[in-house]
């Protein structure tokens, strides 16, 4: 807490010296003041709500994907096999790469945005679950073997635990580019939401406005990362901690 | 209550498949034993004895030769063989008791898994701790709770591959006692894989010693002592001392024969 406090009264102090002109850095106390104006005029809660919703909506959408077609891939080798190509041609393709030729098929509309996010998001959790599936220790499967347990049981009972922690990994990885990429796709194209605001306040030169936003993107990645870190805690407790 | 099943091991073979070409484990294994029976397998490690457990109990295949369990082949592994293995291999997700029930067979109520998970925690001195996840429990208790999902699907024979192998000397001597004390009360089948001379002699109705490359079963040595056994007796000692011979040749002392890890930490 040290640190950033003293380079908050670094930059205070800066700003009332004029070293940084408030038309490019405004000072802390002005970014406070318009923080308080967004929170009571609503206009950051709306921004929010609306890139937060199309987050979960496209981060379901892409981690249900991962978690399933990582689930196939990692029990069938054959599956693998079939699809390694393909996922190997399309991972290095970053996000914002996608969103001109999203936003030509879908319009500009919520469906884009939600797309890019399930592609951002669709990637991490696919190679964890297929690396924690494969992970599963072949000791645990002989001893599944020796008690003579079905496939579902096996699948289920062991292979699903031990994957479990790998799955996590991918989630919140994947939410945090489910995050990253709603902001990129509103900077890009949209009438609501935290980058539209952002973009917005670039329109007409509100640099208090543009780093409330930037502040809220970090705050809100932060709390949304703690959260799924609590739930990884709870539902792993067998797990090392 | 089933007891113990008869095994009849008939010129058991196998051999791993190498680059350089095939490399024999096991040649020419004969074995029976009889319902109930305790039979300790020693040997060096790399001689193939737990190759052979793992053969009996289906997971892995032999190049020739038949396993016999109440005359019927053994092909895969199955609820009637119980094993353990030197790591407890306890799912770190599930606690104690659920641990356990995994082992239950399938046709079971919740009411009659949860009386023989209860009982048989009971049986292993696990009583109080079937909340607790593996990660809480120490080495020998892990493998209490090896040992009673082992048992839980009533095995006919149970299959210890160095159970107590990775545990410390004192763990060591109170868990070959439990074991014992299990056998006695379920009255299984047991064969018992063990590096260990005196775990061999203590525990076993009869030692079969192997030797390795490739592995056969050199000599069975039958121990004809009433339990509970003392170590140091000199009948026990005797004994030892046979299935020491059988090792290192007849007449051989510690001192000019190489140093051994484990003969040469129990001899004094």
């Amino acid at each position: 807490m040290v640190v950033p406090c003293l380079l908050l009264i670094l930059w205070q102090a800066l700003c009332d010296h004029g070293v940084f002109r408030s038309s490019y850095l405004p000072s802390p106390l002005v970014i406070g003041k318009t923080f308080l104006d967004l929170v009571a005029s609503g206009e950051l809660w709306r921004n929010l709500r609306v890139s937060f919703l199309r987050v979960l909506e496209g981060f379901a959408l892409g981690a249900g994907l991962g978690t399933v077609l990582g689930l196939t891939m990692g029990l069938s080798s054959r599956m693998e096999r079939a699809l390694s190509l393909l996922t190997g041609l399309l991972r290095p393709v970053p996000t914002i790469a996608w969103i001109p030729l999203l936003i030509l098929w879908l319009g500009i509309g919520e469906g884009s945005k939600v797309v890019v996010i399930a592609v951002g998001s669709f990637w991490p959790v696919l190679l964890n679950v297929i690396q924690g599936v494969r992970g599963t220790d072949p000791r645990y499967l002989e001893v599944a073997r020796v008690l003579e347990k079905d496939r579902w049981t096996l699948l289920t009972r062991v292979i699903l635990p031990s994957a479990l922690p790998s799955l996590f990994t991918g989630l919140r990885v994947g939410m945090g580019i489910a995050w990253a990429s709603v902001v990129g796709a509103e900077l890009i194209a949209a009438s609501s939401g935290i980058g539209y605001m952002i973009m917005y306040a670039r329109e007409v030169s509100q640099p208090d406005v543009m780093l409330v936003g930037v502040a809220a993107i970090g705050l809100t990645g932060l709390l949304i990362d703690f959260l799924l870190l609590w739930a990884e805690r709870r539902l792993l407790k067998w797990n090392r901690r | 209550m089933k007891t113990g099943a008869a095994l009849a091991i008939r010129d058991v073979r196998m051999s791993y498949a190498l680059a350089t070409g095939e490399l024999p484990v096991l040649t020419g294994i004969h074995l029976n034993i009889k319902p109930g029976e305790f039979l300790s397998l020693v040997g060096t490690s790399g001689c193939g004895k737990s190759t052979l457990l793992r053969l009996i109990g289906g997971l892995e295949k032999a190049g020739g030769g038949e396993i016999l369990l109440d005359g019927k082949a053994v092909e895969k592994p199955g609820l009637d063989r119980g094993m353990v293995f030197q790591e407890s291999r306890l799912f770190p997700w599930m606690t104690a008791e659920e641990n356990v029930a995994f082992g239950c067979l399938r046709n079971l109520s919740t009411s009659e898994i949860r009386e023989t998970v209860e009982s048989h925690l009971r049986l292993v001195g696990l009583s109080g701790f079937g909340k607790a996840y593996p990660r809480q429990l120490s080495g020998g208790m892990q493998q209490r709770a090896a040992i009673a999902r082992a048992l839980v699907g009533k095995p006919r024979v149970l299959l210890l591959d160095e159970p107590f192998g990775a545990l410390d000397a004192l763990t060591r001597i109170q868990m070959q006692a439990e074991i014992l004390r299990i056998w006695q009360a379920q009255k299984t089948t047991v064969i018992l894989v063990t590096h260990d001379m005196e775990e061999a002699v203590y525990l076993g109705d009869r030692v079969a010693v192997m030797s390795p490359r490739p592995g056969t079963i050199k000599q069975i040595v039958p121990v004809p002592l009433a339990r509970p056994r003392d170590r140091s007796g000199t009948p026990f000692v005797k004994i030892r001392r046979k299935i020491y011979d059988e090792f290192f040749g007849k007449g051989k002392t510690t001192s000019d024969t190489k140093p051994q890890r484990h003969e040469g930490r129990r001899r004094k």
